[in-house]
């Protein structure tokens, strides 16, 4: 599995991605520069990391979505490559319209981080084959806007084509709106694109990617894309 | 001009004149009266500063630098240091905390290290008040929106409430990093013929003299001081801490200096003097953020996200290059030589001309009169028999946990990214953190920090207290089971003019440095601040310390929070201590009063080698290091998370509440399960020991004292 992580001004969980995925894979992480024209030849998954891309100027995601590299993974992306967008990588996915929605303030209108629940919703995704159905596991957050917002009749739409993969639960699997630490429609917490290549997630799989640091559900993420590239998709 | 329009007092202005043996122009004498403040030059505290210990087995780089280094082995260290931002903190607490936040990361970043992990010690007001409430929102905030963005972990802290911070809250800031060691800058490499390059953000007026501003009280009215606050750019920040560490990497320059207090002054002029070299400086070639700036404003500019790099002329290409890739200017603005001197020119004259190791380092030191406080004894009188205990023990354990002193405080690190990096083993919340440090292809090591203040024993025992502050960090490490390899401190306190509060501070700093000795662990860096009061009110004596220690695995890591059904509760350490200064006395009685237990350094020594070895034999399941609250609130903290209660019955040696609530001391809290009796027992033998009870069932029952729930503990806890 090849896997290539973009590097923004303002990246700060970049290396984090690499060191996760260089362990789990047992192979080198090309690290892409935002400036860059193309991705590393061969790329089967390419990560938007979190972070604070040019320092969240204007609006969080808004500047790294009109960065050169951006060009780039959009057209992985309309050749079916693998896409997944990690916090800030999730808005910097919806503002390049990759994505639909946009993330606003959470509802406490401060930054959380924190152990988090999820449920997963569906387990035919290329990024989420390695999970039970319904599986409730544990990703951290830490965001200040990961409140997933589409009005009313856009989110039955997106509901309707199961682009709903991750919401946030209580451990007990249940999706009640306290389960949320921020404020998202439907606890909503990771979606995909129509065609389900391109993952948006607001928890971090990457630092619950390690038994050292007590949590270690994220490997089920890269175990799904690895068994999705092993099948031959 | 005058020279007391710029601070200096006339025996300053007189060893100005001796030294030079002319008149110092404007510019000049401006420059003199920001370098030989207070928060440059520590007039006022080099005397107590050299009473501590200072040397070490781990120690690589002590007192003196940015930050001191310990040794980690296979040639990793960790540099290290807390620095105080209260008086901005104080006029604009967003700013305020998160330039104080981004200070202490280039400090680190100028030893060539990357920034790894920040903690933060918070000193607020009366809870109750609107005032207060807002500085603290502030505060939290602009840490957080500094730290979260720059990508640097903040893992830990302490939080103190108490009306004397009221006027002036506190923001230490502390931060470590990770640096290779033969990668390791010093300002006293450069040599002559290198050029003097400016790396970041553009220069501006903003935090002009805000080194001048720290080093007097804060006046009645604070918004007139707002100009001498720094405004921040975490963006900036981070930008600037990839492009030094990749030109470090590529080994481009020679040598670099951050730029805080006294901005461009401060950080070249103390190259020129530690590496014995000159400096010709040219002001019109800095670049500016606005017009019309005068030469001394350039100079003592104290704009944010700036280094100062020692570049040999041969890689100057390469490493504009690197600049360029990070999108920060670059600009060469003058060069060392070999003549001594230190020169600064602006619009084609020479406006500054002086020796410059006089600069720095030659403010004559202040012997403020000291005096013991008139009120001492009143401060340390306590008769214990004249309190009546109170009857419902369950209730002050319930108004203790209430207390926000001790209660949680989740509310404020969930809004810190504590996990950035992927290396933060242990978060926030407990009594030391715990950060994996990466040694490239070699085995990872990991690291526990322990943060801790105690003003209100330093008040009214201020030697006591200042030993009491370091032996708690120092405990707590070992209890968990690692090595101390050195501490940084941050000591805070009013005006030295003051003759009682320079006895405070005085007799705090041998209390400290008794206890360090007493430990064998050696102060790596710190830093002072003086000044802080209003005309109402003066604050606590606030010495504030992190000491570092080292776990070469987590085998040996003892844990906290992890009782299981069955496990034997000990007290380990004396049974009977003290209420003096006690969160007890204090909450329960409103009373601010009482001598501690003093320094015994046999037996902090006996306690710390014991504990190690209960940690690393793994002869508990889990332990805490008693502090306040005592006994008490230990046991309510275990039980609540590990989420078991537990059943006492203890022949209480003494009164109840001083058992249970008394202060102080070398004591630990374990739960041993049954299998680790024997192996426990034998660790212990010959040091005092009292088994407590067994961990059970969901009720905290301590006979004779209290009987509470787990969820009323709780509800106490979190309130």
């Amino acid at each position: 599995m090849n896997v290539s992580v973009v590097v923004f001004p303002g990246s700060n969980c970049d290396q984090d991605a690499v060191r996760a995925l260089a362990s789990f894979s047992g192979r080198p992480v090309a690290q892409v520069w935002h400036g860059d024209p193309a991705l590393p030849a061969a790329t089967d998954l390419v990560i938007l990391p979190g972070g604070f891309s040019y320092g969240d100027y204007l609006r969080t995601g808004a500047m790294a979505a009109r960065s050169p590299i951006m060009e780039a993974v959009r057209r992985h992306a309309y050749e079916g490559g693998l896409v997944l967008g990690i916090c800030n990588g999730f808005q910097i996915l919806t503002e390049a319209r990759l994505l639909p929605g946009t993330l606003l303030p959470n509802k406490t209108l401060t930054f959380v981080c924190k152990p988090c629940t999820l449920r997963v919703e569906r387990t035919d995704t290329p990024f989420t084959g390695a999970f039970r159905p319904n599986q409730v596991v544990q990703f951290p957050i830490a965001h200040h806007e990961g409140l997933f917002y589409l009005p009313e009749k856009e989110l039955d739409e997106l509901e309707q084509r199961g682009q709903v993969v991750f919401r946030y639960a209580s451990p007990e699997g249940s999706v009640a709106p306290e389960a949320s630490p921020n404020g998202s429609l439907r606890n909503i917490a990771g979606i995909v694109n129509e065609r389900g290549n391109v993952l948006g997630l607001m928890p971090h799989p990457e630092r619950a990617s390690d038994p050292v640091l007590g949590e270690r559900d994220g490997l089920l993420v890269w175990q799904s894309v690895a068994g999705w590239i092993e099948g031959g998709h | 001009m005058d020279f007391r329009t710029v601070g200096l007092t006339e025996n300053e202005y007189k060893t100005i004149l001796r030294e030079l043996g002319r008149t110092p122009n404007e510019t000049e004498l401006r420059l003199f009266g920001v370098m030989w403040s207070e928060h440059c030059s520590y007039k006022s505290t080099r005397p107590l500063l050299r009473l501590f210990p200072i040397e070490g087995r781990a120690v690589v780089q002590g007192p003196g630098e940015n930050a001191g280094v310990v040794d980690l082995g296979e040639g990793f260290g960790l540099a290290f240091k807390v620095e105080s931002h209260n008086h901005p903190s104080a006029v604009e607490p967003y700013q305020g905390a998160a330039t104080g936040v981004g200070g202490i990361i280039r400090d680190i970043l100028a030893m060539g290290a990357r920034p790894v992990a920040s903690m933060d010690g918070l000193f607020f007001g009366d809870p109750e008040l609107r005032k207060t409430k807002a500085l603290r929102q502030g505060i939290v905030a602009g840490i957080g929106g500094y730290g979260n963005a720059v990508g640097v972990p903040t893992v830990g802290g302490k939080t103190v409430y108490d009306e004397a911070y009221t006027e002036n809250p506190l923001v230490n800031a502390f931060c470590a990093g990770v640096v290779r060691l033969e990668d390791m800058v010093r300002s006293d490499t450069a040599q002559s013929g290198r050029l003097v390059v400016l790396l970041g953000a553009k220069t501006g007026r903003d935090g002009i003299a805000g080194a001048a501003f720290a080093s007097v009280e804060l006046a009645e009215d604070t918004s007139a001081s707002r100009p001498q606050v720094q405004i921040g750019d975490p963006f900036a920040e981070k930008l600037l801490i990839e492009c030094c560490l990749e030109l470090l990497e590529k080994r481009l320059i020679d040598s670099m200096q951050d730029m805080g207090a006294a901005g461009i002054i401060s950080s070249s002029s103390e190259i020129a003097a530690k590496s014995g070299v000159g400096m010709t400086l040219d002001l019109d070639r800095v670049p500016l953020r606005e017009k019309g700036m005068t030469p001394w404003e350039i100079a003592l500019s104290e704009s944010q996200e700036r280094m100062l790099l020692i570049v040999n002329p041969d890689r100057m290409e390469q490493v504009l290059q690197v600049a360029a890739k990070w999108a920060l200017d670059c600009t060469v603005f003058g060069e060392t030589t070999g003549d001594g001197r230190y020169v600064m020119k602006a619009g084609g004259a020479m406006v500054v001309d002086l020796p410059p190791a006089f600069i720095g380092g030659n403010a004559p030191i202040i012997h403020w009169p000291s005096r013991e406080p008139r009120d001492l004894e009143e401060r340390q009188r306590l008769e214990v028999e004249e309190l009546s205990p109170p009857k419902d023990l369950g209730a002050v354990l319930r108004s203790l946990l209430e207390d926000p002193n001790l209660g949680s405080k989740a509310w404020i690190s969930e809004q810190y990214d504590s996990m950035v990096q992927t290396n933060t083993v242990i978060g926030p919340g407990g009594p030391v953190s715990v950060l994996r440090v990466l040694r490239g292809d070699k085995s990872p090591v990991f690291v526990a920090f322990s943060m801790e203040a105690d003003p209100w024993k330093c008040r009214t025992d201020p030697r006591g207290g200042g030993a009491e502050t370091v032996a708690r960090t120092l405990r707590s490490l070992s209890v968990c089971g690692a090595e101390p390899l050195g501490w940084t401190n941050c000591l805070n306190f009013p005006s030295p003019q003051d003759p009682e509060v320079f006895w405070e501070m005085r007799e705090c700093v041998q209390g400290m440095a008794d206890a360090a000795r007493g430990l064998s662990c050696p102060v790596v860096s710190g830093n002072v601040s003086l000044y802080n009061e209003t005309p109402q009110k003066k604050i606590l004596p606030t010495p504030l310390v992190v000491t570092a220690g080292l776990l070469s695995d987590l085998d040996g890591f003892l844990p906290w929070s992890r009782w299981r059904e069955g496990d034997h509760l000990f007290l380990a350490g004396m049974p009977n201590t003290a209420l003096g200064a006690s969160r007890y006395l204090l909450r329960t009685f409103g009373l601010l009063q009482g001598k501690i237990l003093p320094f015994d350094a046999g037996a902090e020594q006996d306690f710390t080698a014991r504990a190690r070895r209960t940690a690393k034999e793994r002869a508990a399941r889990s332990a805490r290091s008693l502090a306040g609250g005592g006994l008490a609130v230990a046991l309510a903290k275990e039980a609540m998370e590990s989420g078991i209660g537990a059943r006492l019955d203890v022949q209480i040696p003494t009164r109840p509440d001083v058992f249970l609530f008394g202060e102080g001391g070398p004591r630990a809290l374990y739960a041993v399960p049954p299998a680790s009796l024997p192996l426990f027992r034998s660790i212990w033998r010959g040091s005092p020991l009292t088994e407590l009870g067994v961990a059970t069932g969901n009720i905290l029952d301590v006979k004779r004292g209290f009987s509470l729930s787990l969820a009323e503990l709780r509800d106490s806890w979190r309130r």
